[in-house]
């Protein structure tokens, strides 16, 4: 049966020019993924722009958009405490830029002719350079604020001096790893839910070609699963979006406060 | 053994794993739960550390579930 028609989940996350080519080792591309940051950034602005018409007494709009700057407020307040205002910027950035980028992954573009969707958290370059700033900031307040102090951020406090010899190497290991845990995390929830959708999808069509009696039903059944599955992928962009604004604003907490 | 099916079963074999992963999830949203019915007025400051859990065991279960498709289908 696989000889009929190979199921390929991986095409949906290559990366094609739009304008231009990569001949000669040329980066400059229009690519599709430039072309979905643009529609995530022009989705964002129009978002926050509806909120930010300052009326006193707010609309609909407005509350939303209020709304989510105190969620991110309140949680970077509770995480930090109030030094923690400064580092708001960055975790509401990555909080509404994720938030948007993986809710656009899940949105039906593909009804639209000849319209090829594209996610572009679904790509390890996006999340892992967000990573990177975040763990930029970690690093550098740590040592601005601290200096080599900072690496008293491993070392359990109270504890007799034999756990400190053998916790200390585990925590720094554990700190190594966690600029591409927090990096990977967003990708690989957008990455796996993307696979799933697109290997039903290409079940509910196969279902369909067979032209057969159990084919009408499996692919009813292939698409009842496709819509569960979606409704959990838009739960798991909001979750992973929050996620990552959490771990952000803990890990600079504890830089900040070192412990 | 050839490599189409060495690479059949080497994604069967990963995607226990993922089955291993949901073990875990179940056993953080199961926790909460249980101690949320214990002190339900306690459990709604708690809600935000359920997801990081949630997230965390979900990150490695679907990190089986990638190596399986690297498996399958890199080139």
């Amino acid at each position: 049966m696989a000889a009929e028609a190979k199921i390929d989940p991986m095409h949906q996350f290559v990366i094609q020019p739009i304008a231009g080519n990569f001949a000669g080792g040329n980066p400059f591309v229009f690519t599709n993924s430039a072309l979905w940051t643009l529609i995530v950034l022009g989705a964002i602005w129009f978002f926050m722009y509806g909120g930010m018409k300052r009326e006193l007494i707010p609309g609909r709009w407005q509350v939303a958009v209020e709304g989510l700057i105190s969620f991110i407020d309140d949680m970077v307040g509770v995480s930090m405490g109030p030094e923690g205002k400064k580092y708001v910027p960055w975790v509401f950035t990555a909080f509404v830029f994720l938030l948007f980028a993986n809710l656009m992954g899940n949105m039906p573009f593909g009804v639209i002719p000849s319209a090829h969707p594209f996610t572009i958290t679904s790509q390890f370059t996006f999340t892992g350079v967000m990573s990177i700033i975040t763990f930029v900031i970690v690093l550098g307040v740590g040592f601005w604020k601290h200096g080599l102090h900072f690496f008293s951020l491993f070392v359990p406090k109270d504890a007799p001096l034999i756990f400190k010899f053998f916790i200390a190497p585990i925590e720094f290991m554990s700190f190594l790893v966690r600029p591409f845990s927090l990096g990977l995390r967003p990708f690989i929830a957008m990455f796996a839910g993307h696979v799933l959708l697109d290997v039903f999808g290409n079940f509910v069509v196969q279902a369909l070609n067979s032209q057969s009696a159990g084919g009408i039903g499996i692919s009813i059944l292939c698409f009842l699963f496709i819509m569960f599955v979606s409704m959990i992928e838009l739960l798991v962009a909001a979750i992973q979006a929050y996620v990552f604004a959490i771990l952000t604003s803990l890990y600079i907490g504890e830089a900040v406060h070192l412990h | 053994m050839d490599i189409a099916s060495a690479k059949l079963i080497g994604a069967g074999l990963a995607a226990i794993d993922v089955g291993a992963a949901s073990l875990g999830v179940g056993f953080v949203f199961g926790s909460f739960l249980q101690s949320a019915i214990r002190n339900p007025a306690a459990s709604d400051g708690q809600q935000g550390r359920l997801y990081i859990g949630f997230a965390a065991a979900e990150l490695l279960g679907l990190m089986a579930f990638v190596v399986a498709m690297l498996i399958l289908f890199a080139s």
